[in-house]
């Protein structure tokens, strides 16, 4: 059944559902990295939250005019105002106001979204009667999607994508270091704009598939998955594109394969899996990666505190140098030094010293930077210049282990 | 060999670390997988005036943060007065630098004097006309008198300096921890602090203090700490604090004739 | 309005929305002061499938195991945005909107799969809540708020929201100072001992139950708007916490008062049948007052400079 709706075969509403999710997650995924990466993703959750009175308003009037309230492009149009009002409400707060963009985008949501939800129950009383598709838009309904619904959000879905494709290196400067980009003539705050213009037609196309609530997942999700992959800011729009598409598709498909499996919640907690893959397992920003990285520094911090230790014959008191140099064979059980210990003891006293000449030293300047108290001195220098900085040391040579 | 290469830095007139109102031992605080300070010593003078100085991320508010538990050490251990930390918090206070604060925040000054306070009025306890009075006083030793009543983020920077150092005074401590008192502050507002500083001493007072500018570090302190992300050295100014220790701490990062400059003034 | 048709239908809604506001609204203000307003919202999302978890394992659609649910989801939700922010370092707002999505989605796709028929649990309901049903029929009028067997017969919601407030107040007051000082300056405030990071979460979970409480009476969508509005509205009328506060409590008092009262008369002023969302209404008024502070407020632009984070 799944392989059915993975190969498109379950008949033509789910393979309209499954080229829409698939275009949308793309969309989303690349539009909401710039957002991510501006540090701004929870904005459109104000955003998607803003469309509710506009779909609710757009659908009283389609009906006053004697039109049909269920009228898709109409009713996204009007979610569309309702979302940029929404939007600039936030701007003026943020910019006017002493108010953090936290609480501005907590205040638009609530507030228009209560206010939508005034409006739906105004719709309700008025009795038409034909006001069951809007509560679709909160959670999003797939069911009898209509060509020409699958044709709008197709069709939004590439602009969006062109529209990001055009405007991508101004958002990407914005997104780095937005004085740097008011410095080069970029106006920031057009861009900022424009950004989240494309964030809300992201939105307003996703309201039929996954609904209000959750196309936040969707332009969240796939850009912080990505970005555990890689350092690249072009790598991470094009993961994070390829993450929502594949969400979408697998979404789609798996909602399409058996009863109550909303397409919504499951591009969203498909999306989710992509990301815990990717927090655990990722190569470089990974948690498994990062916590192994952790335990090899800790473990070379303290084996060098040890031996500087041992060297001049201290008492260490850290238990946890103690089992690593124990473990280590430097240091015996009963505390005293091992001969493999000593040597290394010394060549660490060693070091120590050559590396205060170095820093001390102005022709050395750019390798005094670099020390960290833990590199071994010949990864940055030839031995030429450590026999030089030895002699002015002086002394007993090395031991050699 | 051990004679030969003293590794810890120069220490000189080595005082004992449990009489000493902030002892810190093998020392290691790395952000990432650089250390920031790398297994350091030090044993602060009780009564004293003590700079912290090295260059620019040379671990100077690392180590200041690690001492009193604001940031976790790697490894390492801290006494304060020679007992752990937790038990004598009510002797510490600490000048965070600016930037740590929230100056949005809807306070006017005399609260964030009357902070200081806090551990003496305790969770429920009313703020009574002598706690006023004593905010008042602090605020007065500052020169911040006229000001109590303003939001904190309408002061300058220098008034909001010293505005931290009035609750400070207002905890009562015994040890005062400084992080860069001085950055980015007015002249009248460098003279107030190290006016109060001085008279903090006089009272028997320690003050430690990260402290950047090398010109002014003869007038002001008695002892050094120098640090680049290890102890270069430790001590009186007049033996600590030398062309050589100076071109260790900074190496090619200070020109040259800056420390010439700071060895002739030296004398 | 006679104390015969007021006080059964209008006084317990009324004062059930009214301390929903109220409790909220306190954390709200330390929540706003310390950027972490949409703490509330991730909150509110995350009651979904906490309730919907309660009923599966419990099978009934009682009270307590609902808010238990509803709290442990809460805190589940800030465990794994905390722990995304720092195991992946990833920034606070995106940390929360990958957590309260995707719980709020497995809520949804746990209600599709459940036989909900025979319950009143539905998406419409956790969002906009029931406060209009609210209503005390035990009473006859004003004399009834003296009289044992009808006072038996308070919703109990009311109750339930009453003893939330005084535990969010009691919470506020005892920790005021601490509140306070690790709000305004973190660092200081661990080295005078505080114990910020406790103190953050008992914060958050103090949030969370006003937050569950409140949602049990009148949904989610009030509990966005009370944490954030009435809170961000006083922020611009003082530079004084202590006066702020008292405006957050005015603020939601008044919003949840005149959304309540225009939510079901004013369809009926303009000629309308029946009410509407008293919820959604209470939501908008917070939005409106919050509209005027920002335009005429006396401490509405920023005086310090901005932090950066």
């Amino acid at each position: 059944m799944l392989w059915d709706a993975l190969t498109l075969q379950l008949g033509y509403n789910a393979t309209l559902v499954a080229v829409g999710a698939t275009l949308l997650g793309v969309s989303a995924g690349v539009t909401g990295t710039f957002l991510f990466l501006r540090k701004r993703a929870l904005v459109s959750d104000a955003i998607s939250h803003a469309t509710l009175p506009g779909v609710c308003l757009a659908f009283m009037v389609l009906v006053a005019f004697g039109g049909d309230g269920r009228n898709l492009i109409g009713l996204l149009i009007g979610s569309a105002l309702s979302a940029w009002v929404g939007l600039l409400c936030m701007t003026w707060l943020t910019r006017h106001t002493r108010l953090a963009e936290d609480a501005a985008i907590g205040a638009v949501l609530s507030v228009f979204f209560g206010f939508g939800i005034v409006l739906l129950t105004v719709i309700q009383t008025l009795g038409v009667g034909r006001q069951a598709g809007l509560e679709g838009f909160l959670l999003g309904s797939t069911a009898g999607m209509l060509w020409a619904d699958a044709l709008i959000i197709a069709i939004g879905g590439a602009a969006t994508l062109a529209l990001v494709m055009i405007i991508r290196r101004p958002m990407m400067l914005v997104a780095f270091d937005p004085e740097y980009a008011a410095a080069q003539g970029v106006a920031v705050h057009r861009i900022d704009l424009a950004m989240m213009g494309l964030v809300m037609a992201v939105t307003v196309v996703g309201l039929k598939i996954v609904g209000l609530i959750l196309i936040v997942a969707l332009l969240i999700i796939p850009p912080v998955a990505a970005r555990f992959w890689s350092e690249r800011s072009d790598r991470v729009v094009l993961l994070a594109g390829l993450v929502g598409g594949m969400a979408g598709y697998l979404g789609a498909a798996i909602s399409a394969s058996a009863p109550n499996l909303p397409t919504g919640p499951i591009i969203v907690l498909v999306s989710f899996g992509f990301f815990a893959v990717s927090i655990l397992l990722a190569p470089v920003r990974g948690v498994l990666a990062a916590v192994l990285r952790h335990l090899r520094f800790q473990r070379r911090v303290h084996i060098r505190q040890g031996l500087l230790a041992m060297a001049q014959d201290q008492t260490i008191y850290e238990p946890l140098t103690l089992r690593l140099l124990r473990r280590a064979g430097l240091l015996r059980a009963d505390g005293v030094p091992t001969d493999a210990g000593r040597a290394r003891a010394a060549k660490a006293l060693r070091d120590e010293k050559r590396w205060e000449i170095v820093r001390a030293d102005q022709t050395h300047e750019a390798t005094a930077a670099l020390y960290d108290g833990l590199r071994d001195i010949e990864t940055v220098l030839t031995q030429d210049q450590i026999d030089e900085i030895d002699r002015q040391i002086g002394g007993p040579q090395e031991v050699r282990p | 060999m051990l004679d030969l290469v003293s590794d810890r830095g120069v220490t000189v007139e080595e005082p004992q670390p449990e009489n000493s109102p902030l002892a810190v031992r093998g020392l290691t605080v790395s952000y990432g997988q650089k250390p920031a300070v790398f297994s350091v010593d030090m044993t602060v003078q009780l009564g004293a005036l003590t700079a912290i100085i090295g260059p620019n991320g040379a671990g100077k508010s690392t180590l200041l943060k690690a001492a009193l538990g604001i940031v976790k050490p790697l490894s390492g251990h801290v006494t304060v007065f020679g007992q752990a930390l937790e038990d004598q918090r009510a002797r510490i206070a600490y000048v965070p630098q600016r930037a740590s604060v929230d100056w949005d925040f809807p306070t006017r000054v005399i609260d964030v004097v009357l902070m200081g306070l806090s551990r003496q009025l305790g969770l429920l306890g009313r703020i009574r006309a002598r706690h006023m009075a004593r905010a008042m006083d602090c605020l007065n030793r500052v020169g911040m008198r006229d000001f109590s009543d303003r939001q904190i983020g309408q002061l300058s920077g220098g008034q909001q300096q010293r505005v931290f150092l009035a609750r400070a005074l207002a905890q009562d401590a015994d040890l005062y921890l400084l992080d860069e008192p001085f950055a980015g502050v007015d002249a009248a507002t460098e003279k107030a602090i190290i006016g109060v500083l001085k008279s903090l001493k006089q009272a028997g007072k320690t003050v430690v203090v990260v402290h950047h500018d090398l010109a002014t570090v003869t007038d002001y302190f008695d002892n050094v700490f120098l640090i680049n992300t290890r102890k270069v050295a430790e001590g009186p100014v007049a033996q600590a604090f030398n062309a050589e220790t100076l071109q260790a701490t900074y190496g090619g990062r200070l020109a040259t004739a800056q420390i010439d400059q700071i060895s002739r003034a030296l004398g | 309005m006679s104390g015969a048709e007021f006080v059964p239908l209008s006084l317990t809604p009324l004062l059930i929305g009214t301390f929903a506001a109220i409790a909220c609204a306190l954390p709200g203000n330390f929540l706003v002061l310390r950027k972490q307003a949409l703490i509330g919202d991730a909150i509110s999302h995350v009651v979904l499938p906490g309730i919907v978890v309660a009923f599966l394992l419990t099978g009934t659609i009682s009270t307590w195991p609902m808010m238990l649910g509803a709290a442990a989801a809460a805190v589940v939700a800030v465990a794994m945005i905390e722990a995304i922010r720092r195991l992946g370092r990833i920034e606070p707002g995106a940390a929360m909107g990958v957590v309260f999505t995707t719980m709020f989605a497995a809520g949804v796709l746990l209600l599709e799969q459940t036989d909900t028929s025979t319950v009143h649990l539905d998406v419409e309901h956790a969002l906009y809540g029931n406060l209009e049903s609210l209503i005390w029929l035990d009473a006859t009028g004003w004399s009834s708020l003296l009289d044992a067997r009808a006072l038996a017969g308070l919703p109990p919601e009311l109750s339930r929201i009453a003893a939330t407030l005084l535990g969010v107040s009691l919470f506020t007051w005892w920790l005021w100072r601490p509140l306070k000082i690790s709000t305004f300056d973190e660092g200081f405030a661990r080295t005078i001992g505080i114990r910020t990071g406790v103190l953050g979460f008992a914060l958050v979970i103090v949030a969370a139950i006003a937050a569950v409480a409140a949602f049990d009476a009148v949904g989610s969508i009030i509990v966005i708007a009370m944490f954030i509005c009435p809170p961000a509205a006083a922020r611009m009328m003082t530079n004084r916490l202590e006066t702020q506060i008292t405006w957050s409590v005015v603020f939601a008092a008044i919003s949840a008062v005149s959304g309540y009262v225009l939510a079901g008369y004013g369809p009926l002023w303009v000629g309308g049948i029946a009410a509407v969302s008293a919820a959604g209404m209470i939501a908008t008024m917070s939005g409106l007052i919050l509209a005027l502070t920002a335009l005429f407020g006396p401490c509405r632009t920023r005086t310090g400079e901005r932090v950066s984070t």
